[in-house]
């Protein structure tokens, strides 16, 4: 992986190629959450419709088994659409705001 | 703009594979000649007033089976650049051309293509950047679009516009340049007007530019790569570097290529082209075809016993500053004559280029003087070169004007 930040030009790909796959996962976009909100979930509400997994845009719902156990944060950019779109009778997601947690991701 | 002129049939007759054969070629079907013999494996293009009869030409090869390329007709310049620039990601050999507003039209994606590092060839039939409508030569339209990380190089003749071609696919290729290349003609001038032009054989012209391997290619779904992802300010300007070093490295390169087709066929042009420059006390700096009528006046001043010399650079982008600074050093004076205006700068986009590279060399620089000429195909007579070769011997000769401007 390149180091964008640091690297100098000599270790760049020509053309700002990305001469890799699956490169998405080391950047991490959890960071882009700043001071806004995380969604939590409340387990025992979830009935596993997954609407949220398909919903989020950064592929931040984790799931094993065929059922939702969480989410990454080290991903998550806190967008709210996974409590958006969690079933009305259910809600299982709420977005919490970032400074109930300190600076941990 | 639809050109709907059709080539007479004969010239649209493939010559013998490993034949050559000198024929009288418009530069614009020597061009289409040169785009065949390569058989790149895309054309994207959109028809524009003076180039529309490459593609078209281009178009027919590909009907009657002479080429492999794949044709794709665009909606519009934009689309056709973007869909080169696509077609050259997935790993392609690509060539379009264009001209003018077409040119204009390309703008944005220009940038995309150079700053990618996509080795894409396109041939540029000068015209003017209207308004007021004008189809006619000039070259306001390439020399806008000098600083957008394209290699420019400029032909004289027919002949060299082919031959230029053949060489920009290596060019641009170049692991050490990866850098779109543009090949200029002057519109009307010499992509309608028939030349002697030498054509290579097939087989020796593809046996030139070689097999094409791409270093990435979108559609190696075994390797994927990502091409044009956001490139923030951490990193972008790391990439501009490495730009400009490609730049750097191609006039190394382009002086490499010529010299091997040279070598191989007998024709070679150099970064400039210089006519009795040996011993002149005043010279004309000009680029294309206008060179021909001023090497005319040369020859008949220097029958009167002037010391009257020539400089056409041919490669415009990389500027070949050292080039000319040898070439001008210790003249009296310099012309420099711009096919183009640069509104509100001191002179025409090339004066201000000369005199830069002579003002930075420091060696006794000669006097230079701008000169913008034939905007929208005007015609320069003989003896308005004269008077400017004249004007070069008065003791203070006017900074800027256009030639032929009537009051
Ligand atoms: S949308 Fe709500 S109920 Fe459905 S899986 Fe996600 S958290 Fe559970
Ligand atoms: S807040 Fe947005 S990014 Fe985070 S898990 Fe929910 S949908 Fe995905």
């Amino acid at each position: 992986m390149i180091d964008v930040k640091r690297g100098g030009w000599k270790s760049f790909p020509l053309g700002g190629v990305i001469p890799e796959g699956g490169t998405s996962v080391a950047y991490l976009t959890g960071e882009w959450r700043g001071g806004g909100k995380r969604p939590l979930l409340n387990l025992k509400a979830c009935v596993h419709c997954l609407h949220c997994w398909i919903s989020c845009p950064d592929s931040a719902i984790l799931i094993n088994g065929g059922k939702m156990v969480g989410f990454d944060y080290e991903h998550c950019k806190g967008c709210g659409m996974c409590a958006q779109e969690c079933p009305p009778m259910v809600k299982a997601i709420t977005m919490v705001a970032e400074s109930q947690f300190g600076a941990t991701l | 703009m639809l050109d709907v002129v059709t080539a007479p049939p004969e010239t649209r007759v493939a010559p013998r594979a490993a034949m050559r054969s000198a024929k009288a070629l418009t530069g614009n079907i020597a061009v289409a000649q040169a785009i065949r013999q390569i058989n790149p494996h895309v054309c994207a293009a959109y028809p524009i007033t003076p180039t529309t009869q490459i593609m078209q030409e281009v178009a027919q090869f590909v009907a009657d089976g002479l080429m492999e390329t794949e044709l794709v007709p665009c909606e519009s310049e934009h689309s056709a650049m973007s869909a080169c620039v696509g077609a050259s990601a997935a790993g392609a050999r690509v060539i379009t051309a264009t001209s003018a507003n077409g040119l204009a039209l390309m703008w944005e994606v220009l940038y995309i293509a150079s700053g990618l590092r996509l080795p894409v060839v396109m041939a540029v039939g000068n015209r003017a950047l209207s308004g007021p409508l004008n189809i006619h030569c000039d070259h306001s339209d390439s020399m806008g679009a000098r600083d957008s990380g394209w290699i420019q190089i400029y032909a004289e003749t027919a002949q060299e516009a082919y031959d230029n071609i053949l060489q920009a696919v290596r060019i641009a290729e170049h692991p050490d340049v990866l850098l779109p290349v543009m090949t200029c003609m002057d519109g009307f001038l010499t992509t309608h007007t028939s030349e002697n032009v030498e054509l290579l054989g097939d087989a020796e012209a593809r046996d030139f530019v070689g097999a094409y391997h791409a270093r990435y290619s979108l559609l190696d779904v075994d390797n994927p790569i990502t091409y044009g992802p956001n490139d923030l300010p951490d990193s972008y300007t790391e990439h501009k570097y490495q730009q400009v070093l490609a730049m750097q490295n191609a006039a190394r390169v382009i002086c490499e290529i010529d010299k091997e087709f040279g070598e191989r066929f007998g024709r070679s042009y150099g970064m400039i082209d210089t006519y009795c420059m040996e011993d002149a006390e005043t010279a004309i700096v000009v680029l294309s075809s206008t060179a021909g009528i001023v090497k005319e006046m040369v020859d008949t001043l220097r029958a009167e016993g002037r010391k009257v010399g020539l400089l056409r650079p041919r490669v415009f982008r990389p500027f070949p500053a050292q080039e000319l600074v040898d070439a001008l050093k210790g003249l009296r004076a310099v012309a420099v004559m711009d096919r183009a205006l640069s509104f509100g700068a001191e002179g025409g986009p090339l004066f201000t280029e000369v005199q830069s590279a002579l003002r930075n060399a420091e060696c006794g620089a000669p006097k230079v003087v701008s000169r913008v000429f034939g905007l929208g195909g005007r015609a320069v007579a003989r003896d308005e070169i004269r008077e400017i070769y004249d004007e070069l011997d008065s003791d203070r000769p006017v900074k800027f004007r256009l030639v032929g401007v009537r009051e």
